[in-house]
């Protein structure tokens, strides 16, 4: 018999052992992710190239249209990598905030019967879109030597901040999505629109130069830092604006922070509601 | 033995919100906008912020027991009175509300089987899937995983999504990988009563090998009495949220079916001011004992008490039996000749008798009518019920080893020749 003994109390108080105990359940967060992943293209054709297929074809036809027709500026870098590198942190970034804040819901039948740290979910959501990412990421290394662009070191180094920053954002914000949406649907009908409305005040399709003396304004975005950062690594196009960098990096902390706290604040009444 | 599991003046409070109004559509909503505007705002705020009326509900109220290391306890008590809130407690589905519970050693829980199968996986993804789920490590699942395949009998099919399996092979598969859970505590809900009778056997066999042999702690919540004695040596009676008896198995079975909703006897307030009415009905068995649940190859009587105050001609009593699903089974009356009688003032009582074999196992429920036929209801009493239970020698279930179908279960005069040249 093991020694460990449990002790159920009313009200669970946020400890560092939350954490302790995610790890505890790491192989469970491994077959969520792992289920995530294998259902995810089950009785598609093209299986795993959806992954790819999305995000393409969004640069071809942005390319086409912002591109070329409209002539949207790309800070001297050929239209189709600009807008790719931007859609790659976007998608990550949109998919994930969606996928975290639905986990809760999606997986009510699993919530009601079976006990674990319910962190788990959005957390496994997001690494699923992470894998996407990879896959997807692809294509760019395609697009820069095609058009014969090699990134210095430091950018390659600098690349899983950047993800980490997207990360910490979408989780942050997503776990306080997921807690509203156990006990109000309405988060399932605003987060599409609210995330279409994101894309135009990040500059995916447009440079933050367009914005000229308000693109102060878009650094509250913290996906704002991350695509110009990364921009700016791969392509050298400008130097890596370290402050705001810094900046996002804090910002995204503290969002982080408080989806955790609502988290875990909300977590114990989840099974009563969901 | 020391205790193992350790349950505290543990209380479970659920807030019932009123929606005021019920079913509302869209069109009331704009309307109830536009007449008060104000009132809506504050309405929906109460709302969000969490202070709407509400009605406090305690699930389980001041609960307090001990299981020592080893024990199988079974959990019984009426639809409603908390067994399966104690189990999401025990299991930390959902925190109690007060109170403290302490647990020594690892828990699993199984309220369901399949927990976390997805319909889209294959048999062999989903055993690790539901094994992951159910808190076994990958390298357990790994090990255990042909046994897990040989008991659930689907060697076939274990590369082809569940979603085409049947419901049987579903469930099998599920209960194979629970059987092969290993924690100190097991907490059961009513998964048992699952898949085909031989299926159910073998689930048993395993639930009584984990307890006895493997000297697990068990907990275990059902409806079935049998499967209650059969593996569990306590019980713990729960009504309204609150201890009613725990104790020896068969003590507290014995005060939950005498006490259970299904009442035996049911008592009605007279009224003088009408011209007869139906003091009492009750239910006896073959023994003359108050007693509503009937095992199916014993005959039993229903007993109507009345009082007629003033004279009446050409009335019946009639027995209407209806099946759980409304639907009307059989009418009975009074008279073997079906005659009217008159009725003089004065205390009556007419006694129905029930055969053996007539109603299958289940619940049903009787109205009884005091009637002069088409022309005037004099009384109508509605809803009682009993219940026909299953015996160990019941001639039908043995043939089909489990539940026969339908709600009658006349045994009908068969006869087979063969033909001779």
């Amino acid at each position: 018999m093991s020694n460990d003994i449990t002790i159920i109390r009313p009200k669970k108080t946020f400890s560092l052992d939350d954490f302790r105990e995610i790890w505890q359940y790491k192989e469970l967060l491994y077959f969520f992710t792992w289920r995530d992943f294998k259902v995810r293209y089950k009785q598609t054709m093209i299986g795993v190239l959806w992954a790819i297929f999305q995000p393409f074809v969004t640069m071809v036809v942005f390319s086409v249209f912002f591109g070329k027709l409209a002539g949207m500026p790309s800070d001297g870098i050929p239209y189709p990598i600009f807008v790719y590198s931007g859609l790659l942190f976007w998608q990550f970034f949109s998919s994930a905030l969606s996928q975290t804040s639905n986990s809760l819901v999606s997986n009510a039948n699993i919530i009601t019967k079976v006990y674990f740290p319910r962190l788990i979910l959005p957390i496994s959501g997001v690494i699923t879109k992470f894998v996407d990412f990879f896959i997807a990421s692809l294509i760019l290394v395609g697009l820069m030597i095609y058009y014969g662009y090699t990134p210095n070191m430091i950018g390659i180094l600098i690349l899983p901040l950047l993800l980490l920053i997207t990360f910490m954002t979408a989780v942050g914000g997503g776990l306080f999505l997921a807690s509203m949406n156990v006990k109000y649907r309405d988060v399932q009908y605003v987060l599409p629109f609210f995330i279409q409305i994101l894309l135009f005040v990040t500059p995916v399709i447009y440079p933050t130069s367009i914005a000229g003396k308000y693109s102060w304004m878009l650094a509250i975005n913290p996906m704002t830092g991350v695509i110009k950062a990364a921009r700016a690594a791969l392509f050298g196009n400008a130097p890596i604006n370290w402050e705001l960098l810094g900046i996002s990096f804090i910002a995204v902390s503290v969002i982080l922070t408080i989806g955790i706290i609502f988290f875990k604040k909300t977590e114990r009444y989840f099974a009563d509601v969901v | 033995m020391e205790p193992i599991i350790i349950v505290k003046n543990i209380g479970k409070k659920y807030d019932i919100v009123h929606q005021k109004g019920g079913y509302i559509t869209l069109r009331d909503v704009l309307a109830g906008i536009i007449k008060k505007p104000l009132s809506f705002i504050k309405n929906k705020t109460k709302e969000v912020i969490g202070r709407e009326e509400k009605e406090e509900f305690w699930a389980l109220k001041d609960l307090n027991f001990t299981i020592k290391k080893g024990e199988a306890v079974g959990v019984i008590g009426a639809n409603g009175a908390g067994k399966s809130t104690l189990l999401k407690l025990l299991s930390k589905i959902t925190p109690p509300t007060t109170g403290e519970i302490t647990l020594k050693g690892s828990v699993a829980s199984l309220l369901e089987v399949g927990t976390g199968f997805h319909p889209e996986l294959t048999g062999r993804e989903n055993i690790f899937l539901n094994g992951a789920v159910l808190g076994m490590s990958k390298k357990e699942i790994a090990k255990k995983f042909d046994s897990i395949v040989e008991f659930s009998g689907i060697e076939t099919f274990l590369d082809t999504p569940v979603k085409r399996y049947s419901s049987g092979m579903y469930v099998r598969l599920a209960f194979a990988v629970a059987a092969h859970m290993e924690p100190d505590i097991l907490i059961v809900d009513e998964v048992l009563a699952v898949g085909d009778a031989e299926f159910q056997k073998k689930c048993l066999g395993k639930m009584n090998e984990i307890t006895k042999k493997a000297g697990r702690t068990v907990l275990f919540v059902s409806h079935n009495m049998s499967t209650i004695q059969k593996l569990c040596k306590k019980c713990i009676l729960l009504e309204k949220g609150k201890i009613k008896m725990a104790g020896e198995t068969q003590k507290v079975i014995d005060c939950y079916l005498n006490n259970a909703e299904i009442r035996a006897v049911t008592e009605y307030r007279l009224n003088p001011n009408e011209s007869a009415q139906i003091s009492k009905i009750t239910i006896l068995d073959q023994n003359e004992k108050y007693q509503a649940r009937i095992p199916i190859n014993q005959n039993f009587t229903i007993k109507i008490n009345y009082e007629v105050f003033k004279e009446i001609k050409g009335a019946v009593i009639s027995v209407f039996f209806y099946s759980g699903e409304d639907l009307l089974l059989l009418s009975a009356e009074s008279d073997k000749n079906a005659k009217l009688k008159s009725y003089a003032p004065g205390e009556y009582t007419t006694s129905v008798s029930i055969p053996s074999f007539l109603f299958n196992v289940g619940t049903y429920y009787f109205d009884v009518r005091f009637h002069r036929p088409s022309l005037e209801l004099i009384d109508h009493k509605q809803n009682i019920s009993f219940e026909i239970l299953d015996t160990e020698n019941n001639p039908k279930s043995e043939i089909f080893k489990g539940q026969i179908s339908g709600v009658m279960a006349s045994i009908l005069d068969y006869r087979t020749n063969k033909k001779t040249i």
